[in-house]
Order: C-alpha cells, then structure tokens, then sequence
C-alpha cells in the first residue's frame, strides 16, 4: 500500500438474500482512494454504486444484506472487520457522507443547530459553545446565508439546494478525510447543482478531503472527477483517468453510454446511439459478461465466463474479453 | 376542421394559471395565489416539435396541463386547429382530446398497476367507442392493440401482463403507446425520459423521433435537461417563474443565448466531455429561484441577474423579436415601451 492511498477497497462482495434468490448487488469490487483525490463511480440504477459505498461504512442493512467478502482498508485497518464502536468512531468523523435526498437525511424535527453540534461534540469533544461556533463557520464555509440566524432553524425552512448545503457542512464539520457523495445533486435543478458541485469542489481542496462522488451523470464526473470507475451489474467494468474513459473508452459498454447521450456543445443532427436491450437482473446472475447480451461486439468466450481483468496501463484496466490474455 | 390558423396546430395566447391557497389559522386566514403561469404565448406548426425547458417550479408542467385542460386555465386562449378549448363543454373537450395526447413523466404512476398492457393501451380507444366518437368492434381494439405495442417496441406476447413486470423503459413504451392508441395530431410530452436511465433515455428519444417522422406527430416536449430538449426539438422556449423568457429555434438559442438567465443555465449544464469542462466558463447564479406567490412588477428574472439595470425593476419586459424570430424578453435588447 503505497503512502498516498487511503483507501484501499479489495473485492468487495454485498449479496441480499431475497425470496426471488440471491441478488449480488456487489460482487468483487476493488478500488484504490488517493489522498486528496475526486473518485467518480458511473453507473445506471442497480449497477451497484450506492450499495458499494454502504458497504464501506458498514450500513448494509442485515439481513436481508451480508458483506459476503473483501477488504475495506483505510488507517491500516479493515473497516469491515472492527467492531461497531470502532466503525462509529470512523463514520461521521473520518468518513462521511451525503445523500441524494438532503430532506430526508435531515430530522425535520430538530433544529439545524442540534443536529450539527451533535456530532461535533461526539467526534471532536467539544463544549456545547464551541461547538456551535464551529458549527456556524462551517455553514458560512458552505455559503449559507446569515448562519447565525439559519442554525436555530428547522430543515423545512431551508431550499433543496441550502439544505444540500447544510448536509455538505455537516458532513465536513469533522474534517474527514474522505467524503463519500451519493448523487448530492440529482435531486437539484441545474443551476443549483452547479453552485452545489462548486462548493464541493472549493472545500474538498481546500481542506485536503478525498471525495468518492456516486453519480450517474455523465457530465456530472467529467467536470469533477480525476479517476472513474465505470459500473455495471454489481462490478467494475473499467476505470481510468477521467481523461482516458472520455476520449478513449475501451468497454464497449463504456463506448455505447458515451455515445448515447445528447451533448449541448454539438449541434445533434445525427441520429443518437442507444444501447440495445435492457440493464440485467442481478438476481442470480451466471458467471459470464452481464453485458453480452447487449454487446456489438460479444464472443463465445463472453457467454461462459466473467471476463479477467486485464492492465492495460498504471490504475488503468477493464474488464473484457476483448483486451488482455482473453484477446 | 380544417381552419387553422397560421398553419399552427395549437396557438396559446395569454395563459394564465393561478391556484389559490390559504393560510393563517381560522381568524388571521388570509388568501392568495400561486401565479404558476403567468401569462404564456406560443404556437406549434404542424409536424414541429417545441422544446419547453426550465427548473423546476417554473411552470413547464402546469402549462402543459392548462393547454390540455386537464387544469381549466385562469385566463388566455388555447387554440387547437382553431378551435377554442378553453370555454369548451366537457364533451367538446373530450372529442378535441382525440387529437391531442399525453405522455407523463413517471412510468410507475402513471400506469394502472391493475389493469394488464392490453387494458391499458385500448383505455382510450374504449373510452372514445363508448362516447360514440369512434366506432371499433372488439376485434379492431385489439388488432389496434397489437399493431401498437409492437411498434413501440413491445412483442404482443406481453400484452397480458402487468405494469409491475416491466422495467422502466418498457413502461415508458407502454405509456407512448396509450399515447398513440386515437392518432393524435399532437402529444402533449411532460418530461418522459427524466426517470429513465442513460442507456434507456436514448432508445426513447430515437422512438419518439421515429414516430414523429412516421406519423407525422406535433410534439410539445418538456425536459430540464437541456441537451435532450436541443436533441428533440426544432424550436425551444425557455421558462422561468411562470413565463417563457426566451423563444428561438434550437441551434440558434444555443450558439447565442440573449437572456442572461439562458446565458447562465447553458453554462451551467455539464458536458460530458473532461477537456471541454476545464476550459468553460461557469456563470453561477446566486439564490434560488423566488417563490411565484407574488404578483410581479419586475422582471422576474431580476432578483438573480447579474445585469440587470433600473429599468427592470420598474416594469415587466414582453418577449419581443430581436431578429430572425428570436424572441427574447430583456431590456438588454429592447427598451421598455
């Protein structure tokens, strides 16, 4: 483990045993978190994002969910093997998270202030005034208005982007080292999401936090990410530089979802690309490429075993037959 | 019907929609409205496709529902092929709804979940043979059925099937196809593919294309995403707070933009493309977007403009032509009557 990584995810397995069979929402995921790093994870709803970063903090709920494998490294211990006190110490504190839906991560019972020192007072063994200065100069950080009035408000008397806001400095009140972002913005109207990614932007470098940011916005990453990882059926399918997924997309299905979306900055007289056929069901999955049934360029070999991983350069590989051993 | 005018198929002048509500307790109730639309004027030529794009709350959807009646509009005109639907009876609303249709935004909600795929997309075709408006036997709705749901995409072996066994996507064929079902002239689109995943969205907006090309459809298309709304339409009216702020045909409003709230939601939609976002220029606008219960004397884009001047404040600038049928509502481009 090289000295700037600080989070370092092995094969990671998430199953849920439903009465329909077992849905291996994750199955094998490993990724690598640098320090000050933005990580984009891509993918469409059921590729696994959001249940990849619960299983990094421990949140999947159980049963019907088990961590069924891996490794979750982080300070030079597995995350996945501590026990709840020593998770509890980490969750809040060194990584944090926010959520799509700021309303209802929110208690609409308690006021902005009770819920902010809460955690200051937990994590950082503040006094109850300190506390709230400090929570106060975080709200300021986040660009809400009038903090000292706002704090003693309630959630609903906050917009969706402000509450987004309230979130983003919740979350950073403990200066984590890892920021987890789970669709911050999808709930937000453009203009507002700009102003949101900007922010999160501004404060992640200013105060050295590594983000992983869930989205399923192409454009949402391409603006914000150095690193991405492509999901789809519970795996990686292939990650790279934000550079080298958007000007050279090896996976085919990375190539077919870059195509398919309209761009504003081209006139779009061309027809669209789509992607034939529909995402799989994950519930009980085969063992071959979950993609080939909608692939151009699918083999036999595709049909009948999930593809290795092939290296294609320094934190750049996918995984398909098309490239490495399996060509 | 055949008096249409201008060669426009709908013509909406003046549309206005305004909800009251109440607050205060029992003593201190005070009343006032919500000025969802606030006065809106546009046309659809026939076989044209008119972008409405905006954030939400701007009124994009409530316009929609007042030109279908679905909501009765407040004040304004609403002409389909020259006939006045807003001071139409029921009966006359319901024959004009034959030749214009909706699809809704939500595939889940706007399915019965107890009625199969079949008893769906022959709803209105049932509906219209029992108001004696069209005259199909049992057989013909179902031939009617099939043709349908196969060129939407959908084998006919589903037909017996629920809403619930279908994903998003097939359910947004199901919904295109009910659309279908009575041969519209127009289809009134409220955000159709904003629930659907990327991959899913491109294979609805080719079908909408084709269908448009087939049937020689009329669309009224709403989204927020801009780059879809450039993809889909030949012209595009942008919203903000109940009014359309600006109008223009589509590669025209995106190579140069007039009003400034234009400028700045352009600017702010990401690109998916990383070289191309270091390089743009973000207009950020400050604020969110203020609530519509006010009767406004200003423009109502002046609470968040980052040129706005005296006279904005002072009285509510029209939308008016700034060349070439670009239409736009600004005092930057021409001065207060």
């Amino acid at each position: 483990m090289t000295d700037d990584v600080i989070l370092q995810v092995k094969d990671l397995k998430a199953y849920f045993k439903l009465d329909e069979g077992l849905l291996k929402a994750v199955d094998g995921v490993s990724f690598d978190l640098r320090k000050g790093e933005t990580l984009g994870i891509v993918g469409e709803s059921g590729s696994g994002k959001s249940v990849t970063n619960l299983a990094i903090m421990r949140l999947i709920p159980s049963p019907p969910g088990r961590i069924a494998g891996g490794e979750v490294m982080f300070m030079g211990k597995d995350i996945l093997t501590l026990d709840d006190e020593e998770v509890r110490k980490i969750r809040g504190n060194k990584i944090s998270m926010i959520f799509q839906d700021p309303m209802t991560c929110l208690n609409p019972f308690m006021r902005i202030s009770t819920q902010m020192i809460e955690t200051i007072i937990l994590h950082q063994g503040l006094d109850k005034v300190a506390a709230k200065v400090k929570a106060i100069e975080m709200l300021k950080l986040a660009g809400i208005p009038a903090p000292e009035k706002r704090i003693d408000q309630y959630p609903h008397q906050f917009s969706g982007g402000m509450r987004q806001r309230v979130m983003i400095a919740m979350a950073l009140s403990c200066e984590p080292e890892i920021l987890i972002a789970d669709e911050p913005t999808t709930a937000l109207d453009v203009t507002i999401q700009a102003q949101i990614l900007e922010l999160i932007k501004e404060l992640s470098s200013r105060l050295g936090t590594a983000v992983i940011l869930i989205t399923h916005s192409l454009g949402v990453v391409a603006g914000m990410c150095d690193a991405i990882c492509v999901m789809y059926a519970g795996r990686i399918v292939e990650r790279g530089s934000a550079d080298e997924i958007f000007s050279d997309p090896k996976h085919p299905y990375t190539q077919g979802l870059i195509k398919s979306v309209p761009r504003l900055d081209r006139t779009n007289t061309q027809r669209l690309y789509s992607i034939p056929g529909q995402p799989p069901n994950v519930i009980n999955l085969p063992d071959c490429c979950p993609f080939f049934p909608r692939c151009e360029r699918a083999m036999d070999v595709c049909k009948t075993k999930y593809p290795k991983i092939a290296e294609l350069g320094p934190k750049r590989n996918v995984a398909c037959w098309l490239y490495g051993e399996g060509k | 019907m055949a008096n249409t005018t201008n060669g426009n198929l709908l013509e909406v002048t003046g549309l206005k929609m305004h909800f009251p509500y109440h607050t205060g307790s029992l003593w201190t109730k005070k009343k006032g409205y919500i000025y969802a639309v606030d006065g809106v004027d546009l046309s659809i030529k026939k076989g044209e496709t008119l972008g409405l794009v905006g954030e939400s709350g701007c009124g994009k959807s409530t316009t929609l529902r007042a030109v279908s009646q679905l909501y009765r509009p407040t004040a304004g005109s609403v002409l389909l092929k020259g006939q006045e639907l807003t001071t139409a009876t029921p009966t006359e609303v319901l024959k004009a709804r034959k030749d214009m249709q909706i699809v809704f935004q939500d595939p889940y909600a706007s399915l019965n979940p107890r009625m199969t795929t079949s008893d769906i997309v022959a709803e209105p075709l049932r509906i219209f043979t029992k108001a004696r408006i069209l005259s199909l036997s049992k057989t013909e709705i179902d031939e009617r059925v099939e043709q349908l749901l196969e060129r939407v995409g959908l084998s006919r072996f589903f037909k017996n099937r629920y809403p619930h066994e279908f994903s998003g996507g097939q359910r947004q064929r199901i919904g295109i196809a009910r659309a279908l079902a009575l041969k519209p002239d127009l289809m009134l689109c409220d955000e159709p593919v904003s629930a659907l995943d990327v991959s899913i969205q491109s294979q609805i907006l080719n079908l909408f294309k084709d269908l448009q090309e087939e049937f020689g459809l009329t669309y009224l298309f709403i989204a927020h995403d801009l780059a879809v709304i450039q993809y889909i339409s030949n012209r595009i009216a942008v919203m903000y707070l109940g009014v359309i702020v600006e109008l223009s045909n589509s590669a025209e409003l995106y190579q140069k933009p007039l009003h400034p709230y234009t400028q700045a939601l352009l600017s702010a939609a990401p690109i998916p493309d990383p070289a191309v976002e270091r390089k743009r220029q973000r207009i950020i606008l400050t604020g969110d977007v203020p609530s519509p219960d006010k009767v406004r004397t200003s423009c109502y884009f002046y609470d968040r403009c980052s040129k706005r001047m005296d006279k904005c404040s002072k009285s509510i600038p029209r939308l008016r032509d700034a060349g070439s049928g670009h239409q736009v509502a600004c005092y930057l481009y021409n001065d207060p009557e």
